[in-house]
């Protein structure tokens, strides 16, 4: 009886049960493939991800590199942010940029949210992707995210020119995984793919993990622009007429490009407080990312290009 | 953030990470108000959520009551638009969560796909709720949908009699349908069943009881999947731990990681390797957060062991006094996930725990029929076909039976060459045991014999199609190697169809068997440190792609006879094209059965070219080259 009671003290809880099942899918990947990459965006999510690498090949340091997608327009606390983690996680970071697009000088304020995201972030993705030969790339991507995600596989099999064909994905059962590929195939995985947001942050206020200060509430400047609220980060961004940066108490729900994530007025400047204003938080979270707004099922048509 | 309350809050969060976890399936079609009852449990959850809330800032605010206008369905949304996209391959995950339990939702939509979409979320789930519409009382598709459910090892159901407003809330209808299910669920293996009768639609016996079921003493679907004890039978189990990742940082450390499957382990603990029966004891449970003196299924963990033994991925670590069976040949329940069926004899991967074999199904036994559960002859496994098999790996591996345990007796079948998942089994039990017929280890083998003949064994395998010239080639190939001393035999359809394979049509099934034997046998003669030639049509990448995996590397040699259609078909030797273009021969390869192009032949023939002497000298060349001779 006594053995039994025992187990049943250590039962897991969700978030240990989410953990365990990360650290699994990353542990098949990393054995599987002869050269995976983890896609670091410097979120909350990469956060987790990047915490549950280390915690997945621990003593070893996660036997990957990080790949970073810059655009050239991530807030400047996200940079500085993403070079000391991939420090700290003893692993290479490769940054890679559109160099192309940034000849042709696209912005998001010259070529719209759309083109821009599609040539600075799908666009460079798979140009980074195919440069280095990568077979397997992790992404933070949840299920709970965005409704044409709540199908996506844990492995999310790839074709030649990164395209996700929604009619040709394997089936998944159990924790089994089927990780062959063909020459130049590949397949994006997914470990965070049953947490939710609120399993998000309660992870990384349990285990105290590192985030980028954006999240927290501070007096920024920002400027009103389409009823959401857009910072100024740097002197790159044109004002329109009319238009005066103030300081606002404002944090950030997400994090992408700066002048395409809105931030949200707050005066949450704890984790508790972060998780607290989460917990009663109306909208769903993606509503501060405008490229989900450009058309319908943006994110459908996003991820068959390549996007995560 | 006036009525934040830092310490009442963080009571709140720990009790949140206390919570634990109910994974569930939902079966039932569009007409049975799965959608309406998935889209209820998210509604009125993230209400109850916001209750608490509410409670929790010390505010009244009273929210609205739950409208009965409301369209459920839209909360489940995105089923739509997956549908015009034609994606129905699919199943949809949905998380919600109450004050007891996280709950992930396995929802799975669509008719046709029913097996496959089942089984998938099945395979991850606790338990089962099964709709079943309370004017149309049980039907064919529930007893499906409790077979698959059964078949995947779910223990707990929910039988959810919904609808019941439109029979009146009635107790007799209700205990009609209990009845009818009784009279078959006794041939399944579930261990509870709980009906109860709901209005997803207006939300009696959902989340709230409501006023309508008075009879109904049982308790709510969300009281009842808050409370149901259906986990923790994985840590009673043996332990059984699959190695996924051998973990050296450096030279002092050895660890393996993995996800302890089943059952718990301790420092101290003496373990087995399954395979090898070498045994040690685990020196230490190494984790990020620290050392560990004993972990327990479910957990991801890095072992160590007090002795250096050899140990990679795929091996299972397991508790040495309750071991798993070792064989290599099984009697398997298999669910087919693919258009193109099974065909017994053809190779495929089985991917079990971390570990992946090549083998193949040698024998279909009968097919399921899923909704009568009736036993039927079979000689194919097509789509969604559930059937009982006999299996034959190419190594044996270590294993339970997936009713004893699931994390060592579930396996997925991948197609060798498209890559994909093209099905999914469940072992029952072996049919012999490997240890029984471990190969005798023979001090002679097939490298001294090769030597004594001065040569490196090989099959030297000839493909094309009829009238391709293969014959002709491999027997100049054959004369020369004869006259510079070597040591060879010639197999060719003509030596084998009459005696060996005399058996065998010209159906792809037989057609696959055919080379199979031609392969095993091709094998043999290496072994006798013979350089064998083999002249088939061997139409299919897939049964060439065998007969190279019988054998080791480098001692297959796939010669690509590339002669054109028009060519062979105007030399017709044998008169065969003429034959099938009249149609009086079906099957044939090039006419009206397709040949398979060899992707990665060592060499490439251009028939209709060069004479066959000169093709012959290519193959002399090329074996020179190599060192075969």
């Amino acid at each position: 009886m006594s053995a039994s009671t025992a187990i049943n003290a250590t039962q897991l809880t969700h978030l240990q049960r989410l953990e365990a099942e990360s650290i699994h899918v990353m542990r098949e990947v990393a054995s599987e493939f002869r050269n995976p990459v983890m896609l670091y965006s410097i979120g909350k999510d990469s956060s987790v991800m990047l915490h549950l690498a280390k915690k997945a090949f621990y003593p070893s340091p996660p036997p990957f590199p990080l790949l970073h997608v810059d655009t050239t327009w991530k807030f400047r606390e996200m940079i500085a942010f993403r070079d000391q983690a991939a420090k700290d996680a003893r692993m290479d970071l490769i940054v890679h940029t559109n160099q192309e697009g940034v000849r042709q000088g696209v912005t998001p304020f010259t070529h719209g949210s759309s083109a821009y995201t599609n040539i600075m972030k799908t666009d460079a993705l798979k140009e980074a992707l195919t440069k280095y030969g990568f077979d397997a790339a992790f992404g933070g991507a949840r299920r709970d995210e965005e409704k044409s995600r709540a199908k996506e596989r844990i492995f999310s099999f790839r074709t030649q020119n990164h395209g996700w064909d929604p009619k040709n994905q394997r089936p998944e059962l159990w924790n089994i995984y089927n990780a062959r590929v063909r020459k130049g195939e590949s397949i994006r995985a997914f470990p965070l793919s049953n947490w939710t947001e609120l399993d998000i942050w309660q992870y990384i206020l349990k285990e105290d993990i590192p985030i980028v200060p954006l999240y927290f509430a501070a007096k920024r400047p920002v400027v009103h622009r389409d009823g959401q609220l857009i910072m100024v980060d740097d002197a790159r961004m044109p004002l329109a007429e009319g238009e005066t940066p103030e300081m606002r108490l404002i944090r950030f729900r997400t994090l992408g490009c700066y002048p395409l994530t809105a931030a949200m007025e707050s005066p949450a400047a704890t984790l508790p407080e972060i998780v607290h204003e989460m917990l009663i938080a109306r909208t769903s979270e993606r509503s501060g990312r405008l490229i989900d707004h450009d058309e319908a099922g943006s994110m459908e048509k996003k991820k068959r290009e390549g996007y995560f | 953030m006036d009525n934040f309350d830092p310490a009442a809050f963080a009571e709140y969060l720990s009790r949140q990470e206390r919570k634990d976890l109910l994974r569930f399936l939902t079966c039932g079609s569009v007409d049975d108000g799965k959608s309406t009852l998935i889209g209820r449990l998210l509604y009125d959850t993230k209400l109850l959520f916001e209750d608490q809330l509410a409670t929790l800032q010390k505010d009244s605010a009273k929210h609205g009551t739950v409208g009965e206008d409301i369209d459920f369905a839209l909360l489940v949304d995105g089923l739509e638009a997956e549908r015009e996209q034609g994606i129905t391959i699919d199943v949809a995950y949905r998380f919600f969560a109450t004050e007891k339990r996280k709950f992930i939702v396995a929802d799975t939509p669509g008719h046709e796909q029913y097996t496959r979409n089942m089984a998938t979320g099945a395979s991850n789930a606790d338990l089962a709720v099964i709709l079943i519409d309370a004017r149309k009382g049980v039907l064919t598709q529930t007893r499906r949908h409790s077979y698959i459910a059964s078949l995947l090892g779910i223990r707990n159901v929910v039988l959810a009699i919904n609808k019941i407003d439109l029979v009146g809330y009635s107790e007799e209808v209700f205990n009609e349908i209990l009845d009818d299910y009784g009279s078959f669920a006794h041939e399944l293996a579930f261990e509870t069943i709980q009906p109860i009768p709901m209005s997803a639609r207006f939300g009696d016996n959902v989340t709230q009881r409501g006023d309508n079921l008075g009879w109904y003493k049982g308790p709510t679907l969300l009281e009842h999947i808050e409370t149901v004890e259906v986990r923790g039978t994985e840590a009673e189990r043996p332990m059984r731990f699959p190695v996924q990742w051998v973990n050296r940082p450096n030279l002092d450390f050895r660890g393996y990681s993995g996800t302890l499957a089943s059952g718990t382990v301790s420092v101290g603990e003496e373990l087995v390797v399954a395979a090898s029966g070498r045994k040690s004891t685990v020196k230490s449970i190494v984790t990020y957060d620290g050392e560990r003196d004993s972990a327990v299924a479910g957990e991801a963990v890095t072992i160590t062991l007090a002795d250096e033994i050899d140990i990679s991925r795929g091996d299972l670590l397991c508790d040495a006094d309750q071991r798993p069976e070792v064989a290599d040949q099984f009697s398997a329940h298999l669910i087919w996930m693919h258009d193109e069926p099974l065909v017994p004899g053809r190779p495929y991967l089985f991917k079990i725990a971390t570990k992946t074999v090549a083998g193949s199904v040698t024998e279909i036994k009968y097919n399921v029929d899923v909704n009568s559960f009736q036993h039927l002859a079979a000689k194919k496994v097509g789509l969604n076909e559930v059937s009982v098999v006999n299996l034959s790996f190419r190594e044996p591996i270590a294993f339970d039976a997936y009713a004893a345990d699931p994390a060592t007796g579930g396996f997925i079948v991948i197609d060798r060459l498209s890559n994909l998942t093209v099905g999914a089994g469940m072992i029952d039990f072996a049919l012999r045991r490997a240890s029984n017929i471990h190969w005798q280890a023979v001090d002679l083998d097939k490298q001294r014999r090769g030597e004594a003949m001065g040569q490196r064994p090989a099959a030297i395998w000839f493909t094309g199609l009829s009238g391709a010239g293969k014959s002709t080639v491999a027997n100049l190939v054959e004369k020369r190697l004869f006259a510079l001393g070597k040591h060879t035999y010639l197999l060719d359809g003509d030596n084998v169809r009459h005696g060996l394979n005399r058996d065998l049509g010209f159906t792809e099934e037989d057609r696959v068997e055919n080379i199979r034997r031609v392969a095993e046998t091709a094998r043999l003669f290496v072994d006798a440190g013979v350089i064998v030639l083999c002249s088939f049509i061997s139409p299919f990448r897939s049964e060439r792609q065998m007969a190279r995996d019988l054998l080791e590397p480098g001692e297959f040699v796939e010669v690509f006879v590339d002669t054109p259609l028009h060519v062979a078909e105007k030399r017709d030797p044998k008169g065969l094209y003429r034959k099938a273009r009249e149609g009086r021969i079906k099957n044939f390869t090039g006419i009206d059965s397709p040949y398979e192009t060899p992707e990665r032949a060592e060499i490439t023939l251009a028939g209709g070219m060069a004479s066959p002497e000169e093709l012959a000298d290519k193959v002399v060349d090329y074996l020179r080259e190599q060192g075969y001779i």
